[in-house]
């Protein structure tokens, strides 16, 4: 990790859809480019979800991990505007 | 051509995940107008829940269906969450109810003046929805399409692309940013013009053609949000209630006592992250289901009435005793030993 980087994490385990999506939205808003999230979720529906919405927005998954019943995604944050 | 004719516009989308938002944008997209697509959160638009818990659903694909269609058509999809103002857009409809507890008018109404506050904070010129004239019976009237452009400030601002030919010229068209010719005529209930159109464009797979992800206009929903609100002495309610009532089965045993019962292991699951919110039942003797209580036991029959419903749906409902474990919220748990109940025993008025 860069020294201008910084790893944030967000807990949204026992949410379902679409708010995984909508914490994982109002999180990466608030960092900077360069920045990790890991996002981790007990809904399924996140596993799919969540990349969709960093691919439309410009933003980068880099690592998707199951842990029981925990998907732990990586984005790395992409601030375009 | 000026310079402001040349300038791209921009517009928001109000996307469901439907067909119609999906071939409302599209047109407009075709006319060379930078769209992005909106899609509020009102806690009752639960279909990905579902398809999330229960696995009964688990050939679905579990996809958020407005996500899907931004990217099918290379937009930003922006999902906000309304949850808490949606509470005064259901409590208090303008304009009532439509045949269930749906406010559709209000609704509508409400998420496009949202869409109104947008587009302002955002610097976009006109708002689009998948609206077609007399598509449906509350919000989507020839006579109730003008409510919602007046009492939602989108006035002109609103164009509906697949009915636009049908509706008087919005700002959009008079100002030539968009060409009214190339906009549609549909209306009616008829699903035929937009399969076509959606032929045309090469749109293979899509969701709910005839919309509706509501869960406001589902009669079993309805009759369990009514049980709730007849028995509560306020009417608010918490995301947590209305996720809920989507979940088990619901027997209302007294005013003040309904018990949730799994109804497969998907939901049991589910539930069990909610049992330091209510007092819980389930069985240690046999396999099965996890009840959760909403209220309280005011005598020991309604206890005894509980262990014995949830003894029957456990797999021991044949056996002549199920032992059952009850969890207090702070933790503490008592066993009980109890026969299940009769399938004739249980009294239809209980089931919600």
């Amino acid at each position: 990790m860069s020294n201008n980087q910084t790893e944030h994490q967000l807990d949204a385990r026992r949410l379902l859809c679409p708010l995984p999506v909508i914490r994982t939205q109002d999180a990466v808003n608030k960092l900077h480019s360069g920045d990790l999230l890991i996002v981790t979720s007990t809904d399924p529906g996140a596993k799919m979800d969540i990349p969709t919405w960093c691919r439309i927005n410009g933003h980068e998954v880099i690592d998707i991990k199951e842990r029981e019943h925990e998907i732990i995604i990586t984005i790395k944050v992409n601030q375009q505007d | 051509m000026n310079q402001q004719q040349k300038q791209q516009r921009k517009a928001v989308a109000l996307v469901s995940g439907g067909l119609d938002s999906m071939l409302a944008v599209k047109v407009i997209q075709e006319q060379g107008v930078h769209v992005e697509g909106i899609n509020f959160f009102t806690g009752f638009c639960v279909e990905g829940h579902t398809h999330a818990v229960r696995k009964k659903h688990k050939d679905k694909q579990k996809r958020n269906n407005a996500l899907w269609v931004a990217e099918q058509l290379g937009i930003k999809l922006h999902i906000v969450d309304v949850v808490e103002e949606y509470k005064d857009i259901l409590l208090n409809p303008v304009h009532g109810y439509g045949k269930n507890i749906n406010p559709c008018l209000d609704c509508k109404t409400f998420m496009v003046k949202k869409a109104v506050e947008w587009i302002k904070e955002h610097d976009f010129d006109f708002i689009i929805t998948g609206e077609v004239v007399g598509q449906r019976p509350m919000s989507q009237r020839r006579e109730t399409m003008p409510i919602v452009e007046k009492e939602s400030g989108g006035n002109d601002l609103l164009v509906r692309p697949l009915s636009a030919q049908q509706l008087p010229p919005t700002l959009a068209e008079r100002e030539g940013w968009l060409d009214r010719e190339k906009l549609y005529d549909f209306s009616g209930r008829t699903r035929k013009p937009q399969m076509a159109l959606a032929a045309q464009f090469g749109f293979k797979d899509y969701a709910q053609p005839a919309g509706g992800c509501c869960m406001l206009t589902d009669e079993n929903y309805a009759v369990k949000l009514q049980d709730m609100w007849t028995n509560r002495p306020s009417r608010d309610y918490e995301l947590d209630d209305i996720i809920m009532l989507k979940m088990g089965r619901h027997f209302r045993l007294a005013p003040h006592l309904k018990i949730i019962i799994g109804r497969e292991e998907g939901e049991n699951n589910f539930m069990q992250g909610y049992k330091s919110q209510f007092v819980s039942i389930f069985p240690t003797s046999h396999p099965g289901a996890l009840c959760l209580v909403d209220g309280e036991f005011k005598a020991d029959q309604e206890l005894n009435q509980a262990l014995a419903l949830v003894a029957r749906y456990s797999q021991g409902k044949n056996s002549p005793e199920v032992t059952l474990n009850v969890r207090q919220m702070d933790g503490t748990e008592q066993e009980y030993n109890i026969a299940p109940m009769a399938a004739d025993a249980i009294k239809k008025e209980w089931l919600v």
